[in-house]
């Protein structure tokens, strides 16, 4: 599945999206979102008086049907704030939706027999086989053989991945198809609440709830509307006792200028918007909630192996030992590394090849005897010519060395020691008795890394890396990458245990993991980003998966959270502060009939009291579309303190707020009175 | 406008600013149960009283009972205050044999004073009797401002505690501001305000005569005119400098006499002037300093503080100008009248810029003694006084009442401000979550919905409403809705020129200062307990602080758009049209 993002104005989707605005004027749906429900209220009554008063055949019929019309756009424009962010969940589901097709699984019944049933009718802990070709029928474990399978139905990457029993990487998603081989399945689901079905509805947005902050929001802009309805339902008459009543149009104009329609209309659409973000970037989040949670993580917890450095160490560096020829020391080094298939080693062969010149001999055309690595020994090497080669941890080198009745030179002990303090990894080469010197190998951070940690420290988040490595390495890296602590020969316990301890703090922490043994962290955290790739009870225990299996990933889901929250105040704030100029274009126009010296309050010198009015409620209106692009990609997030981001923000959504209806009711009056609308 | 009056301005503002500091950390060490210097003399009769009253100062109280308490101990009150009005005639101490005060008037009273309003609706010194006056009204200036305080430290309590159920004791934290805060200060006060020549006695009213009769021409309800020579003058006095320093100090603002603080015996020097605005702000500006030390952050409790001056001298500048300016029309007809401005209804030993000083510090806080006639002021000029209060009165407020107002409108900043910082927004780190919300919400709109709701209705009732009125125009719309503002705010100021002592008035009246006080009170209470329940999120670089300019910017934004947006129209056709029609040649 192609899963870049769709332009904004994606015809299909905006074409739905005009068609559903119109359905979601039924009043049982929009009673939910109370400002515009009281704009509906009002478009509704207002509709009714204009056809009376215009089969009384009274005056002033244009102008009270533009309002009427007006106020109609704008619950129409809310709406379709709504239907297009919406819509674009809509638009992947329903490809999801193709890529779940009806499988026949061929189960294993109790007593070993294989019974062929519907995909479907799977339910957890049934157990089914699945050979190459085939799609695996539902979520489950592989609990016999290995795979190669294509999961680019979930996660849009093509390349296969490997899929075996035991271990981190058992887990398989329903929908996706074996390329090779045959592998037996435990059925981890039932029907119904597969992770693809969960997908579907998350990213049509039918599990959508509103998240904490968001009703928090929504009492505060209830609260506004009930104030505003009760200033305007007063000013009535305030106004009959200053002898200048005023029509059901004006009051209706000035209610629904005041109330915070346009964070009110863009609401609902800044939460799906949000949420489609963290699904474009191939993250499944089980709940809304876990994506603002996000925004609040105090601590991020971070895998170095994966997340902070290449996955694998590489060789940078030969040190020979007192004595010794360069060439000599590389040479031992490559064949003793030429059948290790590990990337350290392929690392010390190229290195050996870029550096000195050496180009990696044929296995076959040596008659050579290979020893790989045990865990006993802790060592390989080669056998060959007559000489014993041997590359391993310094202590096993050192040892296999005296035992051959070699001495180990002071100056190898003082190489080991300075880089494995360096955060590199010491390997010591020997032939025979002969100590030839030191292999540095290096982990190697990932670029970008330490900018990335510089903003999450601006932002007030705190990094720590988690590293089996010993201290003196994992504090290396720890300062080659920027990150704010770490955690040394970390044990899975002790990542619960450190979880529990900022917790304690009143902190929010956030981890990623993948393996069966990081599913209680996992649970534990605040938010817990599982990696598909990991095994299912990691995914279960997690709040999110990510389909890229990349922990780097956390970074954006935190800024995504952030950028989600500082959408719905920035907007919150624009539409509070537009009232100002609201209020200088209605008040003179409604009272300056009565009172001509109120004119002094129209400072944008706007046409005529009718003009005035109905511009002021096409600004309103207008403006709720013209925000839908903002509300859908969010505000420009910027990794700052919370003091210069708030400078920032409410300098462009609270001063610009108020600035600018000022202007653009001006023009819209301008317009009007030139097109003689009013 | 002079420097003189300026510096006046500043100086006072200056004192006010030393006071702070001193004020705020005694009131922290008295409601922390420290050990104070006046714990010798005042421990021994807290201990008493709670043995007589079977008060267990140990327990403490959630919100829930807190305000329970709270509710139950002000309703004894109130009805207590009512019964005593309605026989007072069968009382001793009524040297003047004052009768029974009418119900709807000794309700509305009751609910005036039990509410730290002091509206009066009546002439005190024909209405209520020496007993009256020292048992009730006197009683429950030191009361209502108690509880007052005791309130604003349990939401101190709540913002500063844990993971708790409690916020404290209410009779004890009550007692406690009585005794150490209240008490003490008045004692001294009241000494400084004798010395400057205020009454304190239970004599009769003294008789003078006359050494140049004046000639009074009346018109009677039949229409005929008579014609009365006045020899004689009665001169009111009694136990004033008590009273009058409580009416200050707890921001109650009930005058012992009609004419209040522009009255000689209670206010008759410059100094003592100086005195009792000090005294109206003391306590609202100490407690910021409370609420930053108790919360472990002094500059949030200097941030609040700033906030709060800079609106008073926001205030202050355009009331002080106005009133400078005086008014157009005068001006150009008659400029030996007002030489240096409007100093209609405004005593001559005060001036203009204390005159609009003391508008603007007692309508800042609850406190509504006047030393001028709001009345009288320009429009603009009016107008302050009347926004001060629609503000919520939270420029330092009223005891107690001022910083638990404020502490609203910070819950609302920090959430606006939260949302932007891209976190959970948080105060001082309590997460601010829907129900803290929903309860700073509830609080806010008691003011559009009594205050415009009873104004909008009296507007267009010709029968009870408008026939209280004395002017027409937008100057009557302005009397009736400060009325109700004042009532809201429980300030009880009096912009005069309505005849308020009506069944109408005064129902809608003590209901409006009912809401305004329980009302704001309850969901307050509501909000501390919640927080006190919360964890706490320690800050980081992402917390948006509490602590500095920006966010004393943001305050004030909040505060001042939330108040403008909701009476910009009311106002706009109130004083701000009597404005633009006084410059028109149009007055009213």
């Amino acid at each position: 599945m192609e899963r870049k993002s769709k332009s904004l104005w994606d015809t299909k989707i905006v074409t739905r999206a005009a068609v559903d605005s119109l359905v979601k004027l039924d009043p049982r749906t929009l009673m939910k979102n109370p400002v515009m429900f009281v704009v509906e209220i009002g478009a509704a009554l207002l509709t009714f008086t204009v056809i009376r008063n215009q089969m009384h055949h009274q005056a002033g019929f244009a102008f009270e049907l533009q309002i009427t019309l007006w106020l109609w756009f704008t619950v129409v424009f809310a709406n379709f704030a709504e239907a297009m962010a919406e819509g674009r969940g809509k638009a992947q589901a329903d490809t999801l939706r193709k890529s779940r097709t009806e499988t026949v699984a061929r189960k294993v019944k109790a007593d070993g027999t294989i019974e062929e049933i519907s995909g479907s009718k799977l339910r957890s802990g049934d157990v089914v086989i699945v050979t190459a070709g085939e799609f695996i029928p539902g979520d489950g474990e592989v609990i016999d053989g290995v795979a190669s399978v294509d999961e680019s139905a979930i996660t849009g990457e093509s390349a296969p991945v490997i899929r075996e029993s035991g271990g981190d990487r058992s887990a398989v998603t329903g929908g996706t198809r074996v390329l090779s081989d045959e592998i037996k399945v435990r059925i981890t689901s039932n029907p119904g609440e597969t992770f693809l079905d969960r997908m579907i509805k998350m990213v049509e947005g039918a599990s959508r709830q509103k998240t904490p902050n968001e009703i928090a929001l929504n009492i505060l802009l209830s609260g506004l509307t009930i104030i505003f309805l009760l200033a305007v339902a007063a000013l009535q008459p305030m106004a009959i006792y200053s002898g200048a009543p005023q029509s059901p149009f004006v009051l209706w104009s000035l209610l629904v200028c005041l109330i915070p329609t346009t964070i009110g209309g863009l609401l609902s659409a800044i939460g799906i918007a949000g949420m489609d973000r963290v699904i474009q970037r191939n993250v499944m989040a089980m709940s809304g909630r876990a994506v603002e949670a996000a925004g609040d993580v105090d601590t991020l917890l971070l895998d170095k192996t994966g997340t902070i450095t290449l996955g694998n160490r590489q060789a940078t560096e030969l040190i020979p030992a007192p004595g010794v020829l360069d060439a000599e020391l590389a040479d031992a080094a490559q064949l003793a590394s030429l059948a290790d298939e590990t990337p350290e080693g392929r690392s010390i062969v190229v290195l050996a090849k870029e550096k000195y010149g050496l180009r990696g001999r044929p296995l076959s055309s040596l008659d050579a005897t290979f020893i790989p690595f045990s865990a006993t020994t802790r060592m390989s090497g080669v056998d060959f010519d007559g000489r014993a080669i041997r590359k391993g941890a310094p202590d096993a080198i050192k040892k296999y060395v005296i035992e051959q009745g070699g001495t180990v030179p002071i100056q190898v002990d003082e190489v080991v020691q300075i880089v494995a303090s360096s955060g590199a990894t010491p390997l010591l080469v020997a032939a025979n008795n002969r100590l030839l010197g030191t292999v540095r190998l290096k982990d190697i951070v990932k670029g970008g890394m330490k900018e990335r940690f510089d903003h999450l420290r601006a932002m007030g988040i705190r990094t720590v890396m988690i590293t089996g490595d010993n201290r003196l390495t994992a504090a290396a890296i720890a300062q080659e990458a920027g990150v704010d602590d770490f955690l040394a020969e970390a044990k899975p316990e002790d990542k619960l245990a450190l979880i529990r301890k900022e917790q304690s703090k009143g902190k929010l922490v956030a981890m990623t993991g993948d393996g069966t043994n990081d599913a209680p962290a996992l649970a534990q955290a605040d938010v817990g980003l599982a990696m598909n790739a990991g095994t299912q009870a990691a995914k279960e225990a997690g709040n999110m998966v990510d389909l890229d299996s990349n922990p780097t990933k956390l970074i954006e889901i935190v800024e995504v959270g952030k950028q989600l929250l500082i959408t719905r105040g920035a907007l919150t704030t624009f539409s509070v502060a537009n009232d100002v100029a609201k209020y200088f274009a209605i008040i003179p126009a409604m009272f300056a009939g009565a009172f001509p010296v109120l004119q002094a309050l129209n400072i944008m010198g706007l046409k005529t009291p009718e003009s005035a009015i109905l511009s002021a409620v096409i600004f309103n209106a207008l403006i709720i579309i013209a925000l839908v692009p903002l509300a859908l990609r969010g505000v420009q997030y910027r990794p700052l303190g919370a003091s210069a981001l708030l400078r920032w923000n409410l300098l462009v959504y609270g001063v610009g707020g108020i600035v600018a209806p000022f202007i653009g009711i001006k023009l819209i009056d301008v317009i009007i009175t030139r097109l003689h609308w009013a | 406008m002079t420097n003189n009056g300026w510096f006046q301005i500043l100086f006072f503002l200056l004192v006010v600013l030393a006071l702070t500091k001193p004020l705020g950390a005694f009131m922290t060490r008295v409601f922390n149960r420290e050990k104070t210097f006046l714990d010798p003399v005042l421990r021994p009769i807290e201990k008493l009283l709670y043995r007589l009253t079977g008060v267990d100062e140990a327990t403490e109280m959630g919100w829930k009972e807190y305000a329970g308490a709270m509710l139950i101990f002000s309703g004894v009150t109130l009805a207590l205050t009512y019964l005593i009005e309605r026989v007072q005639n069968h009382l001793p101490l009524n040297p003047q044999h004052l009768p029974a005060v009418a119900p709807d008037l000794a309700f509305n009273t009751a609910v005036s004073f039990t509410t730290n309003t002091n509206w009066q609706a009546y002439v005190p010194e024909t209405t209520m009797s020496y007993l009256t006056q020292m048992t009730t009204l006197a009683y429950h200036n030191f009361i209502s401002a108690g509880v007052g305080i005791a309130l604003a430290i349990a939401v101190v309590r709540g913002i500063a505690r844990r993971e708790k159920d409690t916020i404290g004791n209410f009779w004890v934290d009550m007692t406690r501001a009585v005794l150490w805060v209240l008490l003490p200060l008045c004692l001294v006060g009241a000494l400084f305000l004798v010395w400057q020549g205020v009454p304190q006695n239970f004599k009769p009213y003294a008789t003078a005569q006359l050494v140049d009769p004046q000639t009074v021409q009346t018109t009677g309800a039949d229409g005929k005119t008579t014609t009365q020579v006045i020899k004689e003058q009665t001169i009111a006095q009694g136990p004033t400098a008590s009273q009058e320093v409580i009416k200050e100090f707890g921001t109650n603002g009930g005058g012992f006499f009609n004419a209040n603080s522009a009255h000689p015996y209670e206010n008759p020097t410059p100094l003592s002037n100086l005195l009792e605005m000090l005294l109206i702000f003391a306590i609202g500006a100490g407690l910021t300093y409370t609420l930053g030390q108790m919360t472990g952050s002094p500059r949030h409790g200097w941030a609040v503080w700033c906030a709060m001056a800079i609106l008073f001298l926001v205030g202050v500048t355009a009331a002080y100008s106005a009133e400078a300016r005086g008014n157009p029309l005068v001006e150009t007809s008659a400029n030996h009248v007002q030489p240096a401005g409007n100093m209609e209804g405004k005593e001559i030993r005060f001036g203009i810029a204390n005159s609009a000083l003391w508008a603007v510090v007692t309508t800042d806080t609850s406190c509504g003694a006047v030393n001028s006639m709001h009345d009288s002021f320009t429009p603009l000029g009016g107008m302050i006084p009347l926004i001060n209060m629609l503000l919520g009165e939270v420029i330092f407020g009223g005891a107690g009442s001022g910083l638990y107002g404020i502490i609203v409108f910070i819950i609302l900043s920090v959430f606006i401000a939260g949302l932007m910082v891209g976190r959970t927004p948080e105060y001082l780190g309590k997460k601010v979550e829907a129900f803290d919300v929903k309860m700073a919400m509830l609080t806010v709109l008691i003011y559009p919905l009594f205050v415009l709701g009873f104004t909008a209705i009296s507007v267009v009732a010709p029968k009870f409403g408008l026939s209280s009125l004395a002017n027409a125009g937008p100057h009557g719309l302005s009397e009736i809705f400060y009325a109700y503002a004042e009532a809201g705010a429980n300030n009880g100021s009096a912009f005069a020129g309505l005849n308020a002592n009506t069944l109408w008035y005064n129902t809608t009246i003590a209901t409006t200062m009912l809401f305004g006080r329980f009302f704001m009170v309850i969901p307050v209470l509501a909000i501390a307990g919640s927080l006190a329940r919360k964890k706490h999120v320690p800050e980081s670089a992402g917390t948006f602080p509490v602590t500095t300019p920006l966010f004393t910017g943001l305050l004030i934004s909040v505060i001042l758009i939330v108040g403008a947006l909701t009476f910009f129209p009311a106002l706009s056709l109130g004083p701000i049209l009597e404005h633009l029609l006084m410059n028109a040649g149009k007055t009213f």
